[in-house]
């Protein structure tokens, strides 16, 4: 990444003493064998997008299933919009999972459902007027730029939509806090770039803190070097050497987290993973 | 070595009696706390009742229709043919027609729940449901639970009914006995306790297809292999499971009205 050196080190996020949205004390889980993460801690601030990167089978998604309570953790603390999820009862997990969006690798969109329905799944659960309800699928999908398929079923879609439409589902109660998992994942540049594109929306426009798995540099690396221009409607390029300072990086080898910082310090770090992983 | 494997083996089988018996007991739990997806319920109604009934209406007619058959030629032997229709109702009504129901249902909905929650879980449609706030439990085990003891018990009915009406026309059409013979031999044969008993089975029966069906789609873990191999272990468990408590509560039943 000869060009990327060139990226000055970036003003300190905004918000620096408010409270986590997100903070992993000492965290290790195993599944029958030996630990899948390994003494993790971090945190994610308010406005903060923390890109995770790593090569497969690291354990980024189980990272990502913890966060929100998916998987629970051995050993260590997680804390939630404040309150330690670690052992909370399901029961109580439930309306706290609801104030986040997760968006899946493969967005595990629900096949027996139509676009309407999958994107309205939590405001159906909650009896919201089926009025109100078609209005806000048509914003969340126009928001993805899928209007049109408002009445498909997932089947009928191609990868990248699918991927669109679990975005718009995890996007329309405007939750607090966005997981990605590999949003880009197994899709060509072109329909990699327009889902960049939407994490970065929702960034820029809704300043939504999110926590963001992925092993594909190229998206890492755009979502810091660009920003959403809403009057042109597209990403734009910040002006050269800057890059956004609410986007930073976590890193993992085997289960441990490795690098914790901004894309100026990955950049330099003499690790020689992150430099074996970023060459 | 094979101490080991024995002891391994027994601790799992262990373990999954445990697990199952905590599944069963939340999915029974959540019908008595908020939120309960009534329109879960009917949906689940109509494809476990009025899905399984051609396949228990047929089977329950046919086996109506065999029991005369094999029983007119023995009884006829005694001077006994009269009995036919006594024979077939009260083996229809409790016996054959709960476990036949039971295990006719276990085959189309024990396999399709397993299947259908397995590829939710492979996935990852499940995880994303707790993900949006929704329990999985509440929103698809328990209204399966529920629809398939109440179908389950509609549908052991219709099986009975149509059994007897089976025995009734191989009577009449092919023994050429009289019908009304046939029908007021029934009729009067029957007892409140074997009422009860063919009812009471089929509760039994509905819990231990949606239960197992569920259990083993939610545990589904092997991509599209495991959905399957899940599938064949929720008709195999609930198969066997339906058969040997049907021999439980017969015994239980014999023994209170005796």
């Amino acid at each position: 990444m000869p060009e990327s050196t060139a990226f000055a080190a970036p003003q300190p996020a905004p918000l620096p003493d408010a409270q986590p949205v997100v903070a992993f004390e000492g965290v290790s889980i195993a599944f029958d064998g030996p630990n899948v993460l390994e003494d993790i801690s971090f945190s994610v601030s308010p406005r903060e997008t923390r890109i995770l990167l790593g090569p497969a089978g690291v354990g980024k998604s189980v990272l990502l299933k913890l966060t929100n309570g998916l998987l629970r953790p051995d050993t260590g603390s997680i804390r939630l919009f404040g309150e330690d999820i670690s052992h909370m009862p399901e029961q109580k997990l439930l309306p706290l999972r609801s104030r986040t969006g997760m968006v899946f690798q493969e967005g595990a969109l629900f096949d027996s459902l139509t676009v309407r329905d999958n994107v309205a799944y939590q405001l159906i659960q909650e009896r919201v007027p089926d009025a109100e309800i078609d209005q806000r699928v048509h914003e969340a999908l126009r928001f993805v730029e899928l209007d049109n398929t408002f009445g498909f079923y997932p089947g009928s879609l191609s990868g990248g939509m699918r991927r669109r439409v679990a975005i718009a589902r995890a996007l329309i109660r405007q939750p607090e806090l966005v997981l990605y998992d590999s949003p880009t994942g197994g899709l060509d540049p072109i329909t990699s770039t327009t889902i960049v594109e939407l994490v970065m929306k929702q960034r820029d426009v809704y300043r939504t803190p999110s926590l963001l798995v992925t092993h594909r540099l190229q998206d890492a690396f755009t979502l810091s070097t660009h920003h959403f221009d809403t009057e042109k409607n597209c990403m734009v390029p910040l002006p050269k050497g800057e890059t956004d300072p609410n986007t930073t990086y976590l890193m993992l080898e085997e289960g441990r987290l490795i690098f914790d910082g901004s894309l100026h310090q990955l950049l330099h770090t003499d690790n020689a993973f992150v430099r074996e992983f970023l060459e | 070595m094979a101490i080991g494997s024995i002891e391994r083996t027994a601790k799992q089988l262990v373990l999954t009696v445990q697990e199952y018996s905590l599944f069963s007991w939340r999915a029974v739990m959540n019908l008595f706390r908020p939120p309960i997806y009534w329109p879960e319920f009917l949906v689940q109604s109509d494809i476990i009742g009025f899905g399984s009934s051609p396949i228990v209406l047929l089977s329950g007619f046919f086996t109506g229709c065999v029991l005369a058959l094999q029983s007119a030629a023995t009884l006829s032997e005694f001077g006994a043919s009269a009995l036919t229709g006594r024979f077939v109702a009260l083996t229809m009504i409790r016996e054959l027609g709960p476990v036949l129901t039971g295990v006719m249902v276990s085959g189309r909905n024990a396999s399709s729940m397993a299947s259908e929650l397995g590829s939710m879980v492979v996935t990852e449609q499940i995880d994303a449901m707790r993900a949006l706030g929704v329990d999985p439990m509440r929103k698809l085990v328990t209204p399966r639970l529920f629809s398939s003891i109440a179908m389950l018990f509609f549908l052991t009915i219709l099986a009975n009914a149509c059994g007897i009406a089976g025995g009734g026309a191989v009577t009449v059409f092919l023994n050429g006995q009289n019908g009304t013979q046939y029908f007021s031999s029934a009729w009067e044969s029957l007892r409140y306790p074997d009422i009860l008993q063919g009812l009471v089975k089929p509760l039994f029966s509905g819990f231990i297809i949606a239960s197992i069906g569920c259990f083993y789609g939610m545990r589904t873990t092997g991509g599209t292999e495991g959905v399957g191999r899940s599938t064949i272990q929720a008709v195999v468990t609930a198969s066997v499971l339906i058969i040997v408590v049907d021999t439980l509560v017969t015994q239980v039943m014999l023994s209170i009205f005796r």
